[in-house]
């Protein structure tokens, strides 16, 4: 197949999080992340549970949207904490800022006391990132975005973590960032962020200039894998007919 | 036997200024908005509000009604971010705020639910909850792994509303949607005396199973002290499943609080009368 969009090299990229993950809630906020583990379960990694980002786990491949469920579970939000604080979880959320250790803020811009700019704050983060693996999608990576520090820690990164003492620095996990430009992780000796891949027609370049800090970049950079024909199929004939992966990125 | 039915004005004449109050649902989700509404109504102020934040918090803040705001989050779901929350937070016009994790409130209702100082969790450790709330504490285990851990302190709450489905007279109530969210939680943080329980239908004790199961009956009496019936009291957030939310009355709830002369008009229209004129006025749009 061809014609192969960003949205859907940024959904495999982010259903490649989940692999290996085996019988776990893997959670996406947003369209991106959730078409992410719907892809993932639907092709690669099956024993993955999937919700309707409401109540339910649902047994089928359900289209971003879609209302014809085959529940195959109950999920209220006491029992995605029940769940999430044992440890059952892979969240991939987004970020508004993100630093060089995965530390990432959805709470606010400008000072905590009086914030320039009021988002969602703190949220499942905190909870959400001590608790089990934690991934982020990030559809406009730029250097405001990219920060040496973010105003307000919501998702803890790998410094503060290893401050934490030995159960948390055994259970956190900060997997992989997926942007509309590269895929990141923190595979280095102290956890610093480094360039796992880049998007197919991305230079390296301008990934480094859409971000604030010192990215780890390896010798040899792959390029970000593109979707199967398989998972194109999957992707565009059950999961997103209405291509709402594309809504998400800058045109 | 009591017959707990009352009015949103009398629930709200029991409370006084600078109490807690808990609000139930879940951001734009079967929020008790009927009591929300009547507490704008009132001249009370100085209030700390508990909630998993939706336009209830929202239209209290507009109102500075707020003096100490305790939530997890505040939006409106369909619409991420909360218009007037968001003004109130970068006017710096709600004097205290405390900012936790999901989790961590629902510790906070659950320790005073069950009267505990305090539950123990990771959720909020190396976060800036931590930072920005510096009054809290953590505990160490005193069993071999010494870990440290978060003490969230119990929310004790002076009040509690919560809307539900059905109920009968006496606050036995069922929620039919799909989730209970922290209900059974706000009423059981609060001391007995003012819990508040709206619903959409006060029906006959009898009737309450032919409405769903067993299972849907998660409110008990010894839970609630006065019971409002409140039909379509949630709007324009949603009540699964009588009613989903009202997106075009939240859309315009959210356009009217970009300008202070278009608020004006949106309070004028929908929130300067009582909770008859304001249902009237929904529906003649």
């Amino acid at each position: 197949m061809s014609d192969i969009t960003l949205g859907e090299i940024c959904v495999t990229a982010v259903a490649e999080t989940f692999r290996g993950d085996g019988e776990i809630f893997a959670s996406g906020m947003g369209t991106i992340p959730m078409l992410g583990a719907r892809l993932a379960r639907a092709t690669f990694e099956p024993d993955l549970l999937v919700s309707d980002g409401e109540a339910f786990f649902v047994a089928n491949d359900l289209p971003v949207g879609g209302t014809d469920k085959e529940i195959e579970g109950w999920i209220p939000f006491r029992t995605v904490f029940d769940t999430l604080w044992g440890g059952r979880r892979h969240v991939v959320m987004g970020a508004s800022q993100i630093d060089a250790y995965g530390n990432q803020n959805i709470a606010n811009i400008g000072p905590w006391e009086k914030p320039k700019s009021q988002l969602l704050g703190v949220r499942g983060a905190p909870g959400n990132t001590i608790n089990h693996t934690t991934s982020y999608f990030i559809g406009n990576q730029t250097s405001r975005v990219f920060v040496d520090r973010v105003d307000t820690v919501s998702g803890i990164g790998y410094d503060r973590a290893a401050q934490l003492g030995d159960w948390v620095r055994t259970h956190h996990e900060i997997r992989r960032v997926v942007t509309n430009l590269a895929v990141f992780d923190f595979d280095t000796p102290d956890h610093r962020m480094r360039v796992a891949s880049v998007h197919p027609g991305v230079d390296l370049s301008e990934v480094t200039a859409a971000c604030s800090f010192e990215l780890v970049v390896p010798d040899e950079v792959p390029t970000t894998r593109l979707p199967t024909d398989a998972e194109l199929a999957v992707l565009r004939e059950i999961l997103d007919p209405r291509s709402l992966r594309d809504r998400e990125l800058p045109a | 036997m009591a017959d707990k039915r009352m009015t949103e004005d009398e629930a709200i004449a029991t409370l006084a200024d600078g109490m807690t109050i808990g609000i139930g649902g879940w951001g734009s989700r079967r929020k008790p908005m009927s009591l929300v509404r009547a507490l704008l109504r009132s001249s009370l102020t100085d209030l700390t509000i508990v909630s998993y934040g939706g336009p209830d918090v929202g239209l209290l803040c507009a109102a500075g009604k707020v003096r100490r705001l305790v939530y997890g989050f505040v939006s409106l779901d369909s619409i991420a971010l909360e218009p007037h929350f968001r003004l109130a937070r970068q006017n710096g016009t709600i004097p205290e705020v405390v900012e936790y994790d999901e989790g961590m409130l629902q510790w906070g209702l659950y320790a005073a639910a069950l009267r505990l100082p305090f539950l123990p969790t990771r959720a909020g450790l190396g976060s800036d909850v931590v930072t920005n709330s510096p009054f809290l504490r953590t505990v160490t285990s005193p069993y071999a792994d010494g870990e440290e851990l978060l003490a969230v302190p119990a929310l004790t709450l002076d009040a509690s509303f919560v809307h539900l489905n059905r109920s009968d007279a006496r606050g036995n109530a069922q929620f039919l949607g799909p989730d209970l969210y922290f209900d059974d939680l706000f009423l059981n943080a609060t001391a007995p005396g003012r819990r508040f329980l709206s619903v959409e239908q006060i029906v006959p004790t009898d009737e309450l199973l032919r409405n769903g199961t067993f299972h849907t009956m998660k409110i008990n009496r010894s839970m609630v002290d006065g019971v409002i019936e409140a039909p379509n009291g949630a709007h324009f957030t949603n009540c699964q499943p009588d009613y989903e939310r009202d997106e075009s009355f939240q859309k315009e709830y959210a356009e009217a609080a970009k300008d202070p002369a278009t608020w004006q008009t949106f309070v004028d229209t929908y929130l300067s009368g009582s909770e008859a004129d304001y249902q009237k006025a929904v529906a003649a749009r």
